[in-house]
C-alpha cells in the first residue's frame, strides 16, 4: 500500500539530507585542524570539543538525529536510509556549484546512482504493514485495538 | 610486509568496528521508534511545551538509550578511525558496510519488507558512495 507523505514529513526528510551532510563536512574540517588522535593522545578528543567547526558540526548532527528519529517513528529504516545517502549528493553539488570545484565523471555517476536509489525507494511504501498493527489511517480508534 | 599487513588489519578492523556500532545503534533506535509510533501522537499540546511528550516517551525507551549509547560510542570511534584511516577510504567503506548491514538487520531483526526495489537501492547507494568518494 502506498502512503502519501504529509508536507511536514517531506520537510523532515529534507532536513535529514541537509544536516547530516553539512554537519559531517564541518566535523571533518574541524578534526583536520585538531590533528591526529590516537590512544596516546586521547586528550585531543577533549580539545576537539572546543573547535568551532566541531561544535557547529555537532549542533547540526543533533538536529539530524532529532529529525532522523522523527522519520523513523513513521517510516521504515530502509525507507529513510536513502535520504541520508542523498547527503553525499548535496555535498558533491555544493562543491560543484558553490565552491566551483571540478566534479569527475565518477562523481557524477555516483550522484546519478544515489538519485536513482532515492527514486526507487520513494516510489514504494514508507512503512511495512503488519496485519496485527493498527493501520495508520485507523489511528483515531487505535485505542480499541490495543 | 608484516608491518604493512598488520597496519591494514588495524585499519579494516576499525572500519568494521565503527560500521558494526552504527548498525547496532540504528537498528535499536529504529526498533524503539517503531514501538513508539508516530511522534506526533505523543504531543501533549500545541507549541514548544507539546514536544515534552515525545521527548519523554523517547528518553524512557531502554532500546533507544542503548541505541543512543552505541551511536555516541560510534561518534568517538569514528573520530578515532579517521585518525588512522584516510577519509577517502574510511568514509565510503564505513557508509557502504553500514548500508548493507542496516538492510540485512532491518529485514532479519525489524521484520521490514525489504523488497527488490529496496535491495536495489542499497546496492546503488553503496556503489554511488564509493564512486562519489573517488
Amino acid at each position: 500500500m502506498k502512503h502519501a507523505l504529509k508536507p511536514s514529513q517531506y520537510a523532515i526528510l529534507i532536513t535529514i539530507m541537509l544536516t547530516a551532510s553539512v554537519g559531517d563536512t564541518l566535523l571533518s574540517r574541524g578534526m583536520a585542524q585538531v590533528g591526529q588522535v590516537d590512544l596516546h593522545h586521547l586528550g585531543l578528543l577533549w580539545k576537539a570539543l572546543f573547535n568551532p567547526f566541531v561544535i557547529s558540526g555537532i549542533v547540526l548532527l543533533i538536529g539530524f538525529f532529532a529529525s532522523y528519529m522523527t522519520a523513523l517513528s513513521w517510516a521504515d529504516l530502509t525507507f529513510v536510509m536513502p535520504a541520508t545517502a542523498f547527503g553525499y549528493v548535496v555535498v558533491a553539488l555544493l562543491s560543484r556549484f558553490w565552491l566551483h570545484e571540478h566534479l569527475s565523471l565518477y562523481r557524477w555517476a555516483g550522484i546519478l546512482l544515489i538519485v536513482c536509489a532515492v527514486g526507487f525507494v520513494a516510489g514504494g511504501p514508507s512503512r511495512t504493514e503488519n496485519p496485527e498493527e493498527p493501520h495508520e489511517l485507523g489511528l483515531m480508534d487505535s485505542g480499541a485495538g490495543r | 610486509m608484516t608491518l604493512h599487513s598488520s597496519e591494514l588489519l588495524r585499519q579494516w578492523s576499525s572500519i568494521v568496528g565503527v560500521a558494526a556500532l552504527a548498525i547496532a545503534g540504528e537498528v535499536l533506535i529504529a526498533s524503539a521508534m517503531r514501538d513508539l509510533g508516530d511522534l506526533d501522537n505523543h504531543r501533549t499540546g500545541p507549541g514548544l511545551k507539546g514536544f515534552l511528550g515525545p521527548v519523554k516517551a523517547v528518553l524512557s525507551s531502554p532500546k533507544f538509550l542503548i541505541g543512543a549509547f552505541c551511536m555516541a560510542f560510534n561518534f568517538f570511534a569514528m573520530l578515532w578511525a579517521l585518525s588512522i584511516v584516510d577519509l577517502s577510504l574510511a568514509a565510503p567503506a564505513i557508509a557502504s558496510l553500514t548500508y548493507i548491514g542496516n538492510a540485512i538487520c532491518a529485514k532479519l531483526v525489524l521484520g521490514e519488507n525489504v523488497d527488490r526495489r529496496r535491495w536495489l537501492a542499497v546496492l546503488f547507494v553503496c556503489f554511488g558512495v564509493v564512486l562519489i568518494s573517488r
